[in-house]
């Protein structure tokens, strides 16, 4: 897909998640607005997936282990027709989308995720099945920066290289703040590039709201898993939240909600 | 009943298990975070290289990476100690293998007192309960390695997360003569006065202290409690209703454990329970003969409890 269509599919996804996280009263919107070019990027120009046939096989597997910014997941996989938009609006009430995704609640989620730190080890186990049954699908795993505060992540950033799975993308939405402040005041992570190569990960680091600079997501190195370090801005497409680890974790209220749909319908 | 001729620890049954569930399903795979030889892996790494999958000392990667492989269809055995998995890795099992409900097989070793020497910190006291209160988890705690070995095959066979709780120790065979069936508690001796209900290592501490019992009189049912989850409530009531009393012991604590379910699922039907367990401590080091003394635990001390109960309810 084109620069053009991209950008008009991410601005969609941009006001769905506004909306949501308004109706909902609760939720994510800093890291929401943040991924929505890359999530958009990914399900139009990278991912094989198929929204007819949700489990099949061949598709390639994404899985979000920085649950908390799901409503652009749910937005994405709603235009690109996984369900029906007006479940959007359902999200974090009863019945409805689940506040952090839920597995099987939904078609195109393929993993249940909300404590941090939990994906990356689920996307090795795929990848190495992957590997083992001889299947061409490629696994993609987002997470945050701030997960990588998480033991855990680095647990599962050896196992990959020592299983040399190369059929893993790990993207980090590097947007610098976690949900009390900046990660490089909470527990710096930098430098974060040198870290993963040293795991002997392949990293490759882009400007993460440059649909350009995404093509090289689809990078790939014989015998290493890759990581691309996405840099993004936290809140993207809303002045106000633009760069606030503020807005990591909080509702806009009607006026908020109202200023932000105003930015976002002229962009 | 009692084979004493045979001495054999559940991990030894759980390492044959594998293998044989693993020549029927192609699978099946073995999952080891540094211990293969501890939990009896070693002719499954013989026999099947390409099925074996080493994640070092990473309890929690150990969870993820068992959950991911069973989202994609195969059926992984994640195996460690019990003290370190299902405890280090619990938040992963509780959202990535429980919530997604990931067919991972939990299979943990050196559980209970009787894992001896190496002291409290490997002496997992804690295990059942952080395990049964996760929706969809089974949790199986086979009496000896021949149910061991049965419990492997049939949990490789269900859909369910399943925690296969393990021991070090070597100890005769009770199971010999029984079939095995998640789900279904074994009568393996009848008796009116009272229900004795065990999990584990304990059966066979219960039947010699029902051997005990029964030369002074009083005739003891003994239960063997093979699954904690989904717990079989019919058999257990049904006893405790003829007997009017029951007790249950584990090598566990008595919080939350195999008794804890036991209370659960008999509480309203006016029946007397006493739970034997560890109770609030942690273990030490030791031999596991000296430890079940110690913590109460041996067929001696099910004896003096059992006639302690008795007397009472005779000065009533």
């Amino acid at each position: 897909m084109k620069n053009d269509y991209l950008k008009e599919k991410a601005r969609k996804v941009r006001i769905e998640a506004i909306d949501m996280i308004y109706t909902a009263g609760s939720g994510h919107p800093g890291g929401s607005l943040g991924v929505a070019d890359l999530l958009t990027y990914l399900y139009y120009n990278v991912l094989k997936t198929n929204a007819s046939k949700p489990s099949w096989n061949g598709r390639d597997r994404f899985i979000l282990s920085n649950g908390h910014v799901c409503p652009a997941l749910y937005a994405v996989l709603a235009e690109k027709g996984f369900f029906k938009k007006d479940r959007l609006k359902t999200l974090r009430k009863m019945n409805g989308l689940q506040g952090h995704p839920e597995r099987g609640s939904l078609p195109g989620i393929e993993t249940s995720a909300g404590p941090l730190g939990l994906g990356l080890g689920i996307s090795c186990g795929m990848a190495l099945k992957a590997k083992m049954d001889g299947e061409k699908h490629h696994i993609y795993c987002m997470m945050s920066d701030g997960e990588q505060d998480e033991g855990v992540t680095w647990e599962a950033a050896m196992f990959a290289a020592k299983n040399k799975l190369d059929n893993l993308t790990a993207i980090i939405d590097r947007n610098k703040i976690q949900l009390s402040g900046p990660t490089e005041k909470i527990m710096p992570l930098e430098n974060l590039k040198e870290k993963y190569e040293a795991f002997n990960w392949n990293v490759i680091e882009i400007k993460g709201h440059d649909f350009n600079e995404m093509k090289k997501i689809k990078t790939r190195k014989k015998g290493k898993p890759t990581l691309i370090i996405a840099n993004t801005i936290p809140g993207k497409g809303v002045s106000f939240m633009e760069g606030k680890f503020e807005w990591h974790g909080k509702a806009p209220n009607k006026s908020e909600r109202d200023q932000a749909i105003k930015e976002l319908n002229k962009q | 009943m009692i084979n004493y001729e045979k001495l054999k620890a559940s991990r030894e049954g759980f390492g044959i298990g594998i293998v044989k569930a693993a020549l029927e399903n192609k699978n099946i795979l073995a999952l080891s975070a540094d211990l293969s030889e501890s939990l009896k892996l070693e002719e499954f790494k013989n026999r099947f290289p390409e099925r074996y999958i080493e994640v070092g000392v990473a309890e929690q990667n150990l969870a993820a990476v068992g959950a991911g492989l069973a989202l994609e269809g195969k059926i992984p055995f994640i195996t460690s100690f019990a003290s370190f998995s299902p405890s280090i890795n619990w938040g992963q099992i509780r959202v990535s293998i429980c919530y997604n409900n990931a067919n991972v097989k939990i299979a943990s070793s050196h559980a209970g007192i009787t894992t001896g020497e190496d002291g409290a910190t490997h002496q997992a006291l804690e295990d059942i309960a952080i395990t049964r209160v996760l929706p969809k988890m089974n949790v199986i705690v086979p009496a000896d390695a021949t149910e061991a070995e049965k419990a492997t095959i049939e949990t490789s066979k269900t859909k369910n997360p399943t925690y296969l709780r393990l021991g070090r120790e070597k100890f005769p065979q009770v199971t010999e003569e029984s079939e095995f069936r998640i789900g279904k508690a074994n009568i393996l001796k009848k008796g009116s006065d009272l229900t004795l209900i065990a999990c584990g290592n304990m059966v066979f501490q219960a039947l010699k202290a029902s051997e005990i019992l029964e030369k002074k009189g009083i005739e003891v049912e003994v239960i063997n409690n093979h699954t904690i989850k989904p717990l079989d409530s019919k058999t257990i009531l049904q006893s405790a209703k003829k007997t009017g009393t029951i007790f249950t012991v584990e090598e566990h604590q008595t919080a939350g454990g195999m008794g804890s379910a036991v209370a659960e699922a008999i509480s309203g039907e006016g029946i007397h329970l006493e739970i034997i367990g560890v109770e609030d401590k942690f273990g030490q080091s030791g031999s596991a003969s000296e430890l079940l003394e110690k913590y109460g635990l041996s067929a001696n001390k099910i004896v003096e409890r059992i006639i302690k109960h008795k007397k009472l309810i005779q000065n009533v």
